[in-house]
Formats: C-alpha cells, sequence, structure tokens
C-alpha cells in the first residue's frame, strides 16, 4: 500500500526551482576530478598478496579517501559493508578486483556471494572503478587491513558528548546545591525559631513592665503579619519580578527579541552548512519561494547528505547521530523557534523572497557566518514599515506591476513598496 | 513703636505647656507618618524593586521556548502553509454532495463544491458546510465499546463473530438497519455480509421518508423509484407542500440550481419562471413564491385533486370525484400551467402514495414527463422503506430478531416508533451500532463499533442512475474508529478487510471497461480520484406511459384526510435539518431563513391565533400541542403566512444524547409522526394545541418583520412592469444642494471628498435578490472561512451574535405607507423578501472617519480594513454604520470555559483544529467585520505575481461567492472592464477618462445600493427583486 497512490491532491503545483545550487555542482565537479587525479597516480604492484610497507599503505589511505569513504568505513557500516577483514571474507583477492573494477558485471554472472551481498544491501550497486588499477586496490586492501588491526583508541570526536556529560553533571550538581541551600534555610529558620523562645524565656525571667511584656507576648495576627515589614517587601518583589517576567515573556510572544540565540537540540551550523559548503538556502528551506513558511528542512531532507556523511567538522558523530537516530525511530526533532511574529501579523516568505526578490540576509543577517542562528532584525512593526518605505518596487518584467509602474511613471523617483499598498493595515493583519 | 507685652499662644496645649506637648513641639506632624509607621522607607522600597527586576533580568534570560517541528518524512505534494484540495464526498444518510476538502497540514478546514459533479455542480448548503466542524466533534467515540466499557478491535470481532455464527446457525433473524444507502460499494459490501449470514435483511429508512412517492411511481410506472426533476426546464412551477428549495427529497443543491437558472433576468432577457406555492407553513420555497396561497394541511390532498381536474377538464380527460377544496388562485395556476404544457412541471411533498399518484397523473397531463421529469435518471437519495421498517420494530418488539446492527442511523430519535425499538432493543440478543458517538441508538446497543467520519474514509456513491462519485479521507483518523465496511467485511469472515482495496477493486470491474482514454487502470483511478466524479453515459428524458388508477387515489385522499379545529404539520427545520448533525453548533447558530430563530425550538403559529401574546414584547408563550394523544410544550413562535387554525414543528430538535451543543433543546418531533395510508405522514388533524402562561424568550437574529416602507433598502417590481419598462418602480434617490434646491442632484455627485484612484483592483459584490433563495449557506461558509466565534443563546438574545454576514428577510405589510405602527406588522400572507447583508465596503465609509486610532482605514482597492490588533474598542465606528454590520467582541470567546458549550472551535483541543491558520482569531474588546475575504484576495493575488500575470476574473472568490449554489453573489475587480461582475453591473467610472477612479456607477437597470442617499458609495450593488406577478394583482 503505498500512500502516494491513495492521496491525489488537488493543486496544481508550480514549476519547482531546480533546487541544486551551482556552487553544489562545482563542487561535485571537484570531486570527481579528484578521483582522476588519483586514478592516474598509482603503484607497481602485480602480487595478489596484501602489502604490508608503510608507503603502500600511506598510498591506500589516500585513494581511500578519495574514492570509498563515500560509501564504505573500515570498521562501521554505511551505504556498504564495513570493510574491515573483507580480505578474509570475500572468495578470493580477484573476486575483490573484479568486484571493485565492475560490480553489476559480476552480480550478473550469478555469482552467490555477489548476488547475496547485492540483496543485503538494498540493491544498491556500487560503482564500477574500472580506473583503479589492481596495485591500487591492494594498496586499499593494505590501509583497510592496518586500519582493522589497530587498537581501538578513543574516538577523536569526544567534545560534544562530553560537554553534554557536563552539562548533564552540572544541572544535577545545581539541584544537589538547591536541595542544601533549603535544607539550609530551614535549619537557620529552625535555629532562629529556638533562639526566639530562648529569648522570651530569659526576658520573663526578668522583672519587665506590663507595656514592654507586652511587645513581647503579642500574639502573631494576620494583620501583623501582613503590616510587617518583611511580608511587605516579599509581596512587593514577588509583583516586581512576576510583572517583569510577564513583560518579558510578551516581549518574547511578539518577537522583540533581537540576538535571542537559544541552544537547539541539534548544535546545526549554517556557518558549515550555507557559509563554508555554500549550500544554497532554498535546497533546504523549500517552502520560501512557494508559501508563508520558509519551512525548516524536515528530517528526510538532512538524510540526503547524512546518508553518507557520518563525521562532523566540529562535533564528529554526535550531533549526526541525533539526525540518524531521529530519522530511524520517525521521531521529528523539535528545533526551538526563533523567529516569532505575533499571530495577528500575517508575513508570507514567497511574497518576499520569490516576488520581492529580497535576499535572505535583509532579514536574517549574515546566517552564512553563525553557528548559532540568532534573531538579526528587530521584527517589530516599525521595522517593517521602515523597510516598505525605502525598497523600490522590483516589478519590471511582471505583468501584474506593470500596469502599476505605468500609473505611476509621473513621477521620476522609483515606485516604493509603500506606494502599492505596502502600508495598509490588511496586507498583514487579517 | 512701643514693644507689645502682649503673649500669643498656638492653642491651649502651648498656654498650658505640657509635658505632652513639649514633646512633640519640635516635630511638624503630630502624628508620625504612615511611612515611618512601618518602619521602612521609599528607599528601601526601591531597593527591593531594583533588587526583584535584577533578578527577574537574570531569571528571564531564559525565553518562553517555542518549538518548530518539521516533517521526518515531508509528504511529496504537501507544503507547510499551503492548503490541498481533495475532491471528495459528502455523504450522510441520503444527503449527498460532490466536495472539495481544503486542508492545511494534513488537517481539513473548510468545504467547497465540486465544480465538476453533474449532480451538485459545485454547490454546497449549510449542511455541507458546517460538516467539517462535525468531524472534530468532541462527543464521538474514541474508540470501539462493549456496553459501557472500552474492548480492543480484535476482541470485539471474535465477540461479535462468534455471536453472529451462534444466531446464524440457529436460523435466527439478522437485520442491518440503516437510513438510505448512496454507496454501490457498501451495498456490495454487504451482499458479502449477507452471503456469510443468509437470514441478514437490509431495512432502509429515512428521517423524512418518500415512501409513498416511490409506492406511487410503482403504481404508474411499474417500478419504484424517483425520477430526475429539473425545474430548469419548467416555466411555470406549482408546489404543493413540497419545500424543494428547502430539503424536499434531499436534493436542495440541485433543485435550488435550477430554479435560480429560470429567475434570472436581465435588460436583455426579460422573462423568468412562474412560481405558484401551496402551502401550510411558510417554508423557504413559499418565500421565493410569486403567488402563494395558504391552504391546511389536511387540504393538500384536495388540492391536487381540485388542479387535477381543473386539467382533466381542459384536456378532456375523465375528471375525478373530490371534496371541495377552494384555494385562492388554482384556477390561475392551472390556466397557465396548461399554457405552459411541455414546460411546466408540479410537485407535491405529500408522502401519501394517493397524492403522489394524482401529481403524477397531473404532470402526465402537462407533459412534463420527457422535459421536466427524466424518469430514465432515477435518484437513490429516498430509499427508505416505510413498511419494511414498521415490520423490523414489530418483529423486534415481539423478540423475533437474533441479532440487528444500526449503520450509522439513530432509528431511537428519529424513527416514530423510536420509543418502542428502545424497548425492543433489549430483546435482540446481539445489538451492534457503527454510529460514531453515543446516540441515542447507540447508548442500547451491546457493542459499539464506531464508524470513521466521511472526511476520514474511502467511499464511494451513486447519488443518481450512472453518476458515480469517490469520497476519499483527507485526514488520518482522528480516533481508533474504523471503516463501517471494513467491520462488516471482517464479521463476515472475508480475508482482505481493507474497504480501499474493495471499492478500488470495484471500480476497476465496473468502470474501467466503460472508457477508453486510458489504458492503465491506475491513471484510470487517479483521474477519477483527482475529478472526485465518473460519469457514465445517461438515456435522455423519454416520455412514459402513466397507468394510475386517479379514481382509486382520489377516493382515498377524501377518505383519508379530515380537518380538525387544529391541525399540525411536522418539517424539517431550516437549520439543524433532521437532527443528524444537530450538535454542530455552526448550524443551532444559523438563523432559520424564516423564523430566524438560533438556538431554540418552537411551534410555528399564524398571528390570529396567537392569543394573549403581545407582538410587541420580546417575550412569547409555551404552548402545549397534544397530536394523536401525545402531549409536548413549546414555545409558540408567530409566524406570518402560517395558515390559521394550523401550527408546525420543525423536526431535528430534541436530541438525549447527541452531545454538549445540542442536547435538551427542545422537544423530539419524531414522535409525533404517524402512518398515513401505508406511509409515514408529516401532518395531523387529531391535534389540540392550548397557549398557556408560562413565558419564554425565544433568541433571534432578527425580530423587526418589514423593511417598514424603506424603498432604499429593498426594490422591487413585477415582471410585468419590468418587461415594459426596466427602470420601473427604481428608487431613484435625488437630494437638494445649494447650487440645486430643486432636489434633483444624484447623491453620488456629491462628496466632501475628492474622488481618488484605486490604481491595481477595485473589488465590488453584486448580490442578485431575485437568485437569493435565503438557505444561509453563506453564512456558515463565512463562519468557517474567518474563524467567526459562535456565542450562544443567551449573547444572541442580547443581540450580540458575531455573524459577518446576515440574511434580513423581511415580510411586505398590509398597512398604508403613513400608517407607521401598521408597517411594522407583516401581512397575514405576506411576500417575502431575503438580503444578504454583509459590510458594503463604502467608498465614504462613516466608520472610517469616526475611529479615534485608525484601526478601521480604506486600502488602495477599495477595501474597508479592520486592524484588530488597533482596535481599542470604541464601538464608535458600529455606531456610524447605518447597515448595523460590524460586530463587537464582547467577550473573549476563544480559550474560555463558559464558551466551550457553544463554540468548540475555540475551545477544544479537537475543535480548534477546524480553525482557518489565515485569519487572526480575535480576542475580546475588539470590532470585527467582514473583510471581502481579504486572504483569499491576498492569495490570489500572490500566486499571480509569483506566476507574473494580472489575477484572472474568477480566481478570486469569496467563501460566501463559493458556497451559493444559486450563483446570487458575484465578486470581482470593477476596475478590469472584462470581468464578470463589471459586465453584470455594467460598472461605469464616473469620470470617463479616469478608469480606475473610486467613483463608479452601475447601468445595469436593475442594480442599486442600499441607502444610496446618504453619499456612502457602497462596493457592494443588490440587483432588484422581479417577482413574476400580473400588473393587476401587484
Amino acid at each position: 500500500m503505498t500512500s502516494d497512490s491513495r492521496f491525489v491532491p488537488l493543486v496544481l503545483k508550480t514549476d519547482t526551482e531546480p533546487l541544486m545550487n551551482k556552487n553544489l555542482i562545482a563542487s561535485a565537479c571537484k570531486f570527481i576530478s579528484l578521483v582522476f587525479v588519483f586514478a592516474f597516480i598509482s603503484f607497481a604492484s602485480h602480487a595478489q598478496e596484501i602489502p604490508t610497507e608503510p608507503t603502500a599503505i600511506q598510498a591506500g589511505e589516500t585513494l581511500f579517501n578519495a574514492n570509498c569513504k563515500a560509501c564504505h568505513a573500515v570498521k562501521r557500516k554505511l551505504v556498504g559493508p564495513a570493510l574491515a577483514g573483507v580480505e578474509s571474507r570475500a572468495p578470493s583477492m580477484q573476486w575483490i578486483i573484479d568486484f571493485v573494477h565492475n560490480s553489476a558485471r559480476v552480480i550478473a554472472s550469478g555469482d552467490e556471494y555477489a548476488v547475496k551481498l547485492y540483496n543485503e544491501y538494498n540493491k544498491t550497486q556500487m560503482t564500477a572503478f574500472t580506473s583503479l588499477k589492481d596495485e591500487d586496490i591492494m594498496n586499499i586492501l593494505a590501509y583497510v587491513k592496518a586500519e582493522a588491526e589497530k587498537v581501538e583508541a578513543p574516538p577523536p570526536g569526544q567534545g560534544t558528548p562530553t560537554t553534554a556529560q557536563t552539562d548533564a553533571v552540572s544541572s544535577q550538581y545545581l539541584n544537589v546545591i538547591l536541595v542544601g541551600l533549603v535544607v539550609i534555610l530551614l535549619l537557620l529558620l529552625i535555629i532562629l525559631g529556638l533562639l526566639v523562645s530562648a529569648l522570651k524565656r530569659f526576658l520573663d525571667q526578668k522583672e519587665l513592665s506590663e507595656e514592654e511584656k507586652e511587645i513581647i507576648h503579642s500574639p502573631i495576627t494576620v494583620a501583623s503579619v501582613t503590616r510587617s515589614p518583611g511580608f511587605i517587601f516579599l509581596v512587593v518583589f514577588l509583583v516586581a519580578a512576576l510583572g517583569f517576567k510577564a513583560v518579558i515573556n510578551s516581549l518574547f510572544s511578539i518577537g522583540v527579541q533581537q540576538g535571542y540565540a537559544p541552544k537547539q537540540p541539534i548544535a546545526f551550523s549554517h556557518k558549515i552548512h550555507a557559509g563554508q559548503y555554500e549550500i544554497d538556502c532554498k535546497y533546504c528551506h523549500v517552502g520560501v519561494t512557494k508559501g508563508k513558511n520558509a519551512t525548516i528542512p524536515s528530517v528526510n531532507i538532512c538524510m540526503n547528505c547524512h546518508n553518507q556523511i557520518k563525521q562532523g567538522t566540529l562535533t564528529g558523530e554526535g550531533e549526526i547521530s541525533k539526525i540518524v537516530s531521529a530519522f530511524e525511530n520517525n521521531r521529528p526533532i523539535e528545533w526551538v523557534r526563533i523567529h516569532n511574529l505575533p499571530d495577528l501579523a500575517y508575513f508570507n516568505h514567497a511574497q518576499h523572497v520569490n516576488v520581492g526578490g529580497v535576499e535572505c540576509q535583509t532579514c536574517h543577517g549574515p546566517i552564512e557566518t553563525m553557528d548559532v542562528v540568532q534573531q538579526h532584525a528587530l521584527l517589530t512593526m516599525g521595522w517593517c514599515i521602515d523597510c516598505h518605505r525605502k525598497t523600490d518596487v522590483k516589478g519590471s518584467g511582471n505583468p501584474y506591476y506593470e500596469k502599476l509602474i505605468e500609473f505611476h511613471k509621473k513621477g521620476k523617483v522609483p515606485l516604493k513598496v509603500e506606494e502599492i499598498g505596502g502600508l495598509e493595515c490588511s496586507k498583514c493583519h487579517y | 513703636m512701643e514693644e507689645s507685652k502682649k503673649v500669643y499662644w498656638k492653642g491651649i496645649e502651648q498656654l498650658a505647656n505640657s509635658q505632652e506637648f513639649v514633646k512633640h513641639a519640635p516635630h511638624e506632624f503630630a502624628q508620625p507618618g504612615p511611612e515611618e509607621d512601618l518602619g521602612h522607607s521609599r528607599r528601601d522600597f526601591l531597593k527591593m524593586m531594583g533588587f526583584g527586576v535584577s533578578a527577574v533580568a537574570l531569571a528571564a534570560c531564559e525565553a518562553p521556548v517555542r518549538k518548530a517541528i518539521p516533517y521526518v518524512n515531508k509528504p511529496m505534494d504537501t507544503e507547510a502553509s499551503i492548503a490541498d484540495y481533495f475532491a471528495s464526498t459528502y455523504i450522510n444518510g441520503g444527503e449527498y454532495c460532490s466536495i472539495l476538502v481544503k486542508t492545511r497540514e494534513g488537517r481539513p478546514i473548510k468545504i467547497e463544491g465540486n465544480a465538476l459533479s453533474k449532480v451538485t455542480n459545485g454547490g454546497t448548503n449549510a449542511q455541507v458546510e458546517a460538516s467539517v466542524l462535525s468531524l472534530y466533534d468532541n462527543a464521538r467515540l474514541r474508540g470501539p465499546k462493549s456496553g459501557t466499557k472500552r474492548i480492543e478491535w480484535a476482541d470485539m470481532d471474535s465477540q461479535i463473530t462468534a455471536k453472529l455464527n451462534e444466531v446464524s446457525g440457529a436460523g435466527g433473524q439478522i437485520r442491518i438497519v440503516s437510513n438510505t444507502i448512496l454507496s454501490p460499494s457498501t451495498l456490495a459490501v454487504l451482499e458479502r455480509f449477507r452471503a456469510k449470514y443468509p437470514t441478514t435483511q437490509i431495512v432502509q429508512y429515512d428521517q423524512v421518508s418518500a415512501y409513498g412517492m416511490l409506492k406511487a411511481n410503482e403504481e404508474s410506472f411499474g417500478s419504484a423509484f424517483i425520477p430526475s426533476y429539473d425545474f430548469s426546464k419548467a416555466n411555470v412551477i406549482v408546489g404543493i407542500g413540497a419545500d424543494f428549495l428547502g430539503n424536499w427529497l434531499s436534493s436542495s443543491i440541485e433543485f435550488t440550481q435550477q430554479y435560480a437558472k429560470t429567475r434570472e433576468v436581465s435588460e436583455e432577457k426579460r422573462d423568468m419562471s412562474r412560481h405558484y406555492q401551496f402551502e401550510t407553513v411558510l417554508s423557504i420555497t413559499g418565500a421565493n413564491a410569486d403567488y402563494r396561497t395558504q391552504i391546511k394541511a389536511s387540504q393538500e390532498g384536495a388540492v391536487v385533486a381540485a388542479l387535477y381536474n381543473l386539467l382533466a377538464g381542459k384536456a378532456g380527460r375523465p375528471t375525478v370525484a373530490s371534496g371541495d377544496a377552494k384555494a385562492n388562485l388554482l384556477s390561475k395556476a392551472a390556466d397557465d400551467l396548461w399554457n405552459s404544457r411541455g414546460k411546466a412541471l408540479v410537485v407535491a411533498g405529500s408522502n401519501d402514495k394517493a397524492v403522489q399518484l394524482l401529481v403524477n397523473a397531473i404532470n402526465d397531463i402537462l407533459g412534463s414527463y420527457g422535459s421536466t421529469i427524466n424518469t430514465s435518471l432515477p435518484v437513490n437519495y429516498k430509499k427508505g422503506d416505510d413498511q419494511a421498517m414498521a415490520t423490523f420494530v414489530s418483529d423486534a418488539e415481539a423478540g423475533r430478531i437474533g441479532a440487528v446492527i444500526f449503520y450509522n442511523c439513530n432509528p431511537v430519535y428519529d424513527y416514530p416508533a423510536g420509543e418502542k425499538l428502545a424497548a425492543a432493543i433489549k430483546k435482540i440478543g446481539l445489538s451492534v451500532c457503527t454510529n460514531s458517538k453515543e446516540d441515542e441508538t447507540a447508548t442500547l446497543v451491546n457493542y459499539k463499533a464506531p464508524d470513521h467520519h466521511f472526511l476520514e474514509s474511502w467511499n464511494d456513491a451513486e447519488p443518481k442512475r450512472n453518476h458515480f462519485s469517490l469520497s476519499q479521507p483527507s485526514i488520518t483518523p482522528i480516533f481508533k474508529s474504523r471503516s463501517a465496511q471494513e467491520s462488516f467485511l471482517t464479521w463476515a469472515g472475508e480475508s482482505n478487510t481493507d474497504y480501499f482495496e474493495f471499492v478500488k477493486n470495484s471500480w476497476r470491474t465496473r468502470f474501467f471497461g466503460t472508457q477508453t482514454l486510458f489504458a492503465d487502470f491506475q491513471n484510470f483511478w487517479d483521474k477519477c480520484l483527482y475529478d472526485g466524479v465518473y460519469d457514465l453515459p445517461v438515456a435522455a428524458a423519454a416520455p412514459v406511459t402513466f397507468n394510475g388508477d386517479v379514481n382509486g387515489a382520489a377516493g382515498s385522499i377524501a377518505s383519508t384526510y379530515k380537518s380538525g379545529q387544529w391541525e399540525v404539520v411536522i418539517y424539517e427545520s431550516g437549520n439543524v435539518g433532521n437532527g443528524s448533525q444537530a450538535n454542530n453548533p455552526l448550524l443551532q447558530e444559523l438563523p432559520d431563513p424564516i423564523t430566524k430563530v438560533v438556538w431554540d425550538h418552537y411551534v410555528t403559529v399564524a398571528p390570529k391565533d396567537a392569543n394573549g401574546i403581545n407582538f410587541s414584547e420580546s417575550f412569547t408563550k409555551f404552548a402545549t400541542i397534544k397530536v394523536n394523544g401525545k402531549t409536548v410544550k413549546l414555545p409558540v413562535m408567530v409566524q406570518p403566512g402560517q395558515t390559521p387554525g394550523t401550527i408546525g414543528i420543525p423536526l431535528g430538535y430534541g436530541r438525549t444524547k447527541a452531545g454538549k451543543v445540542a442536547d435538551n433543546i427542545g422537544v423530539n418531533a419524531y414522535p409525533l409522526v404517524s402512518i398515513v395510508n401505508g406511509s409515514l405522514g408529516y401532518s395531523s388533524s387529531n391535534v389540540e394545541f392550548a397557549i398557556t402562561d408560562e413565558r419564554f424568550q425565544l433568541a433571534q437574529t432578527q425580530t423587526h418583520n418589514t423593511f417598514m416602507g424603506r424603498q432604499t433598502v429593498i426594490q422591487e417590481v413585477d415582471l410585468g412592469s419590468f418587461k415594459k419598462d426596466v427602470t420601473a418602480g427604481t428608487f431613484d434617490p435625488k437630494i437638494s444642494t445649494w447650487l440645486d434646491p430643486e432636489h434633483k442632484t444624484d447623491p453620488e455627485l456629491v462628496s466632501i471628498w475628492k474622488g481618488h484612484d484605486y490604481p491595481n483592483h477595485h473589488w465590488g459584490m453584486s448580490i442578485d435578490l431575485n437568485t437569493c433563495i435565503g438557505c444561509g449557506s453563506c453564512i456558515v461558509a463565512c463562519n468557517v472561512e474567518n474563524n467567526v466565534a459562535l456565542v450562544g443563546r443567551e449573547e444572541v438574545i442580547a443581540r450580540r451574535e458575531m455573524h459577518w454576514l446576515r440574511i434580513d428577510r423581511y415580510y411586505s405589510s398590509d398597512a398604508k405607507a403613513d400608517d407607521w405602527r401598521g408597517v411594522e406588522e407583516a401581512s397575514e400572507n405576506p411576500e417575502v423578501v431575503f438580503q444578504p447583508m454583509l459590510c458594503q465596503h463604502c467608498n465614504n465609509a462613516p466608520c472610517e472617519t469616526v475611529c479615534p486610532v485608525a484601526a478601521t482605514t480604506h486600502s488602495t482597492e477599495g477595501l474597508n480594513q479592520m486592524t484588530y490588533n488597533r482596535c481599542i474598542g470604541t464601538r464608535y465606528c458600529a455606531n456610524n454604520c447605518p447597515y448595523k454590520v460590524r460586530r463587537f467582541n464582547w467577550f473573549k470567546y476563544h480559550d474560555n470555559s463558559q464558551f466551550e458549550q457553544v463554540n468548540p472551535a475555540m475551545n477544544t483541543d479537537i475543535g480548534k483544529m477546524v480553525l482557518n491558520p489565515d485569519v487572526t482569531v480575535r480576542s475580546r474588546g475588539v470590532m470585527e467585520k467582514c473583510t471581502f475575504c481579504v486572504q483569499r484576495i491576498q492569495l490570489s493575488k500572490l500566486n499571480a505575481r509569483k506566476e507574473k500575470r494580472r489575477v484572472k476574473d474568477g480566481e478570486v472568490v469569496t467563501a460566501c461567492q463559493a458556497a451559493c449554489a444559486t450563483g446570487a453573489i458575484v465578486f470581482g475587480d470593477m476596475n478590469d472592464p472584462e470581468s464578470k461582475i463589471s459586465k453584470l453591473l455594467k460598472i461605469r467610472p464616473l469620470i470617463k477618462d479616469r478608469p480606475t477612479i473610486n467613483d463608479k456607477d452601475a447601468d445595469n437597470p436593475r442594480a442599486y445600493q442600499v441607502l444610496e442617499e446618504i453619499g456612502i458609495k457602497p462596493n457592494i450593488w443588490y440587483l432588484r427583486k422581479v417577482r413574476n406577478k400580473d400588473i393587476a394583482s401587484a
């Protein structure tokens, strides 16, 4: 039962933008050319035995990184099987070489092991590496063998998990400290109570006037408590504190929180993705040209790349594994929302990005330099209006606006958003 | 100067110089101030304040976290914030509508008509529009139940199957009871069930039965069916107690569309149908008739017989013996019918086969068969068999039934012998129901196996022969319900119980071979699902041979009906209908088209008979009504147009287990229905009626009855005059100015403002009073689209209903124009006009000039904008609005437990799923009003800009326009001379070379604006009502 055959929506979709940005294509080209360069650098060796000399291992490492790493790891299953021990698993060395050169042919020949492998890995066919010479393959195997034999060293990307642990630990400490403080305070209260009663007893033994006795034995009534300075202090403090908190919260709820950069469940870095790798914003934020929401990417979009890329540059496997586990457990990632417009304001990304041609950075700031995203713009109505006053309508070539631009041509100043109703209430409030 | 030796002292204390005085003398105040008394100073206060604020500033660094949760696997064709539409089918018993379901983020939020359907042609009605909220009804069953205990489906299935086998093995009788089943696949499923348990019989009944008509057609033409009627081909229509614009034959959508086609008039087409109505209770159909005659319920048969005799006389056929029926206008109607032979149609509402047989004979004389009636295209809306149902109840009482399954029906409530059935259910060994709620029937049965809501399920329907329609889920089932068909298949022991596969396979075997367009079944199926409908060729209307015994029928009529001192008519209510959707507050708060009552049940009584009720008071009184020995007590609704000596009781109220909304409103009128001539009779002459002294206030949205002679509000003309002169009777207001003391100036030419331009669009609306039948589906559509709050009975009584769009219903008055008191009273048999009233989006809007905070302003597209977040609630605008269309939020209607019962859409977690995310939910203390569906305008504009084009005419459709089956509402851009509205109204800019000026006039002779003379220049035009009356009688 496939769900897509059941639900046929009646929406006629507009043409979607080509999602792959040219930068991405360029980097792919670079990658492929690198593959070729390495393919031509080869070491002469015809032996069917796996070499053990360090040069071979080193050469193997370079080749492995260039050709194999995308789908294979030594000790982990990725798209393809873990390669450790492949030399003893596979039927023969020649088999390995044939399979690397053209796996399809081996599978088509009906080779039992190849077919089994093929089925086991969801019928994903390995790319044919016809350019790899036999000795290259042996070098790679040498590297694999050497890696496999290495004693398990502590993994390098431990930073994040430990900090997470320390976080947890520190919050645990915090709780302990809090409980300790409460206990101490309670003890103090008891001691003070004891002191008061002791003093009373002491004073009772002294000769005192009636007036003074009355003061000592004055009962604690509701009136005396409510009039006591301590109580009034407490009330004033609570009222002021709660009032202030309410104001802050309401400011947050209408989005007046410039610089707000909350911790996200996954330490996703725009600096790496948008800045370093120059992935187009629209690749992940697919809704930005279509509708109101730019949309936070669904996990399957992350998995397009992270299906293969399991190691992060900053955080190793720690963060990326969260995506994988979300995907595998079918549990959505609960991101913390940064830009919160109040419900009474309607903002549509498609109008601004698609029709108006506004850059993402205009409102979101230098997002490609942010490791942690923060709210760049003020997001107040004044800020919106200000932009609508200053911005020219990019309407040329759009027949929707042509009539309006013509209508406006009498003046020499370019048509501003303000003049096509950009300041009208029901453009944003309805 | 000698030094004075006098001693002055301030007071007696100083003179005395007491110790006390000396102690206090240096102090300014005799008593210490309160601050000092408290022992802490202002400074301390500030310290505390500072500490508090800084402490919280630290604490507040942690913002209230709002989450954004994307999909894990985003479905291919769904984008957040972009609506998807699914073609589907509304099925509620025999009621049918082909629909488009608008979903946002996987939630259905609005229902619209499917224009591809050849049955409903894109129309909807109030029941269909409201049904989207029934999906989110909190009273729905959460999952299967055995008695009152939760149970797992598998356990229930094994228990039920075991019992069914036991009953079947012992030869016990099994019954499946349901309302009319429209779905051929469901019927096939039930056949599978019957194949497994051969003693099964399927009993179908209808809340409002048409069994008499089925029987009459069986006698007349040899088979029991209901033909297709085509009002659009009729020049003369005579209705005798048939509320065909209401819910007669569950076909209101089709009939209103057809009827409206015959009612369109213009300068070019100066002709329209003529409609006579003979009826007891003033129905929406009677309200739209050109000539309406009041008759008693017992006279219906006699009027039909008399009409037959008149026509038989003309046609040279033998007449029948008939009692004396003195109905006004009957011979005039007969003359008109005879003159339009072949283009005439007579329909009667009676469920008596004798009456229907005579109606068939009349239509046969008139040659209607083959033109206005198509017998080769029978409809399936009413298949209820009154006799089979009566037999079932008596069998159950006698203990002859071994097992019963109620398939989505509630006979304990809506079958007249429901009480008997309720007692009998206990005698049945196994009772199961698939109702989605624990309603009156479900609470009595052993097993509750809740079915999905129609928006959650797969299904198909055949409303008319060879017209098919698919229903597809537009949301994942909310609760642990299961498709009833799947339940039947499971109980029948089928191996494959997937109903989706079942429907798909039955379409494969039945329809795939009938077409040549698609070679691959999947493509064919996708296309059917996309369209929602699939039609096979239908035979053209052909004449048929009538073989009825008219004399026998006339004899039966004469002997059956005796007039009584009081007569009662039981009819379907104009808002809650037959009561199956009574728990839908959208319908409870929808004013009945005629009485304008909401949330209350009543009896309609003619003004003459309402002794002791003072009309000038807002209170009415209770009356006791005894029908066939059963007594009910209901408040009196004084109804002009009601035949004196008769009372009307609407069905649909008196629910006891429908849910929070509907429970305990009024009384159940179904038990008052009796069996007449073998089928259910919805009138009776065995009635006692007395008005008591107990006072009651009905919640009504409109309490004044007539338009009090204000021609500027309602303009109408008779067709005779209109034919001669299209401007006849037009009220063209003139005013005088200092330049023109002669009172000759057109008010639209006078303004204190200079005209301005709408350079882009100029939105305008036209409402045709001739094709508006007053049904109210636009009101429900508006409510759903715009998140309009429902306020409940008490608030409506306080005049605080929130509807943005209302339909004013005006009666004519017999009083002279200068009799100010008299014009407020309606005639005994008044003419009725319906006028939808909404914000007129005035170009010189009076509301805008009085708002102190500029919360209501004008846009450059002609819209009168209302900005909620700016509004401070002075209500100046509402006071200054001449149309009284601005509504004020007196309370916070959302997230307020006080309104949870009446407004679940804003107060329960499930209910909130229906809200339109593009429209703000308003809070307390702000004004609101019609926005011309600005969210739809903005969306269409955005789509146009994205696709680099202008907005196409017809692209922006307001919710009310979409819901209007008759097409009375037209909306569009008046700056575009090619738009439908510009052409319909013949829009002309007042200054010739400025086509975009705000001042536009309509040259259509029927177009007028309400209160034009006050110069506020609305953007809504009304088209004058034209009645097809002779000039003499006008």
